[in-house]
């Protein structure tokens, strides 16, 4: 840990992705994907469904493994780990989901505290915490409360919350405002911002909701047959007359 | 006579439907085989990892055993009923009466109980881990524990195999219990048998060593029981229909595999003994 925690200190790109290539079967979904993302910086991925976009996301956690290309985070190739140094890239790593992939036999509390099982906090520090988490995400009232009698927000909530409990220096969205209305969209797209200002997170936000992209990228990529497209900040791809970059922005 | 031809062409092309047919279904018997060995392995080499998930381990066994005391009580107390008021008669006809407790007995410890009770439990806790570890895999919730750093695989699957490795034998051991006061209510039905009489008959035909046998298979029901419906929940497909699937086909694969385990236990105890 102390390892990634000098190396992360030493550079600024944080995420180091370089000519990624992976395919199922038959289908190439990324071709020579590269990007480089710098500390405290949001970048938004867009581009059509099936485009490889949350392919990308767990390539970058080691739940897909790429066909080749490198993936560097922290300035530490995450290709070839053993499990264990793996783990200790995840720790610092948060990834929510689209579905939020709460665990639904445990209440909110239990989510919470169950990323804390290796760590060395007592059980009254671990209650700390989750309170204080939830206090940030705004869910103290349903700390005790099943995933199943949540609503679609305050999933997403509690699921943020869970990946920020580790306090990870990068999280990687997976469509987080997919499925809420634009009034808890817009708090969660607040929220990644919030994030990002206080606890200086650099993000990766995959969506389709444009709102949410303006709202929280310092740059955006758009992803076209396996690689990058085109990328820039939300103003100067607003105004671009490529047809398909329009279609974004329509 | 184009009418014959014609026959015997499609009967041709039928029979090498078939066969090709008949020789992919094979591989995909094979292959699933294979990848249950594979998992078995993993299932191996994970157990003697550390950390050890003792927490949840106990609170699988809680589940697996204690849940599943009515089920089996129920079933239990009805096998040894029922298989004393069916052999009553014909035992009867041979003025075998007196043979009864000790019979039906000895089909309990050695048999009926560690079969049915596997069987019941392939039912109730394989098809249960079969669709709660696929609707996990369906909704990422597997994905989350890995992003997490928990190793999934031994959360999951190593300390449910170990559960139910552990506490079928346990229930097997209660079954037979009750299976057995099930065969005095059966018995009193129709006869006065005092409570003292049926045991001491019962137990005479019983030695230490039938326990033995029946006690290893349990355990091997438990950890094929436990491994399929890992296995078949853990290999999801993506998608709703996949849950009902893996519970399904965990369902049918365990209560085979406890054949196959039972006919093997029993070619093996009967070379030993």
């Amino acid at each position: 840990m102390e390892a990634v925690e000098k190396i992360s200190g030493a550079q600024d790109d944080i995420i180091v992705i370089e000519d990624l290539y992976k395919s199922f079967g038959e289908t190439d979904v990324l071709i020579g994907f590269s990007l480089t993302v710098k500390r405290a910086e949001n970048v938004v991925v867009l581009g059509k469904s099936g485009t490889g976009k949350s392919v990308l996301i767990k390539c970058l956690v080691g739940l897909i493994e790429p066909d080749s290309g490198e993936i560097k985070l922290f300035g530490q190739s995450i290709s070839g780990l053993r499990n264990e140094e793996l783990d200790k890239v995840r720790l610092k790593t948060g990834f929510l989901f689209q579905s939020a992939a709460l665990y639904d036999s445990m209440s909110v509390r239990e989510n919470l505290k169950f990323p804390l099982r290796r760590s060395e906090l007592d059980e009254t520090e671990k209650d700390k915490k989750v309170q204080d988490i939830l206090e940030n995400v705004g869910l103290t009232e349903a700390i005790d409360k099943m995933p199943s009698e949540l609503s679609g927000g305050m999933k997403k909530r509690a699921g943020l919350a869970r990946t920020l409990i580790l306090e990870p220096e990068i999280m990687l969205y997976d469509e987080p405002t997919t499925g809420l209305d634009p009034i808890t969209s817009k708090e969660i797209s607040e929220l990644i911002l919030e994030m990002q200002k206080k606890l200086k997170i650099t993000s990766i936000i995959i969506t389709h909701d444009m709102a949410c992209a303006k709202r929280t990228a310092d740059r955006i990529i758009i992803l076209k047959d396996g690689k990058v497209f085109v990328e820039g900040t939300y103003e100067k791809l607003e105004r671009s007359e490529d047809e398909f970059v329009m279609s974004f922005f329509v | 006579m184009p009418g014959i031809s014609n026959y015997i062409n499609n009967s041709r092309k039928k029979a090498l439907k078939q066969s090709s047919e008949t020789a992919g279904n094979l591989k995909k018997f094979f292959n699933s085989v294979g990848d249950v060995s594979f998992f078995a392995l993993r299932f191996f080499r994970e157990t003697f990892r550390l950390p050890f998930e003792f927490t949840e381990f106990v609170r699988q066994c809680y589940r697996i055993g204690n849940k599943s005391l009515g089920l089996i009580a129920i079933t239990g107390f009805i096998m040894g009923l029922v298989l004393t008021l069916q052999s009553q008669p014909v035992l009867a006809e041979f003025g075998a009466q007196s043979w009864l407790p000790g019979m039906v007995a000895l089909s309990i410890v050695k048999e009926m109980g560690p079969v049915i009770t596997a069987l019941i439990c392939a039912g109730k806790i394989g098809s249960g881990i079969g669709a709660e570890l696929g609707s996990m895999k369906v909704t990422e919730q597997i994905d989350a524990m890995e992003v997490s750093a928990i190793n999934p695989f031994r959360f999951l699957v190593v300390t449910r195999i170990l559960a139910c490795t552990l506490m079928i034998p346990v229930l097997v051991i209660f079954s037979d219990a009750i299976g057995i006061f099930g065969s005095y209510v059966g018995i009193n039905i129709r006869a006065d048998y005092s409570f003292r009489l049926f045991f001491d008959a019962a137990f005479a035909s019983i030695d230490f060593i039938d326990f033995i046998p029946a006690l290893i298979k349990s355990f091997f029901f438990g950890f094929v029981i436990g491994l399929i419906g890992c296995y078949k929940g853990y290999t999801a497909a993506s998608g709703t229909e996949s849950v009902g699937v893996a519970a399904n086909s965990a369902v049918v694969a365990a209560s085979l595999a406890v054949f196959v385990v039972d006919m093997i236990a029993v070619q093996i105890s009967n070379m030993l003994v």
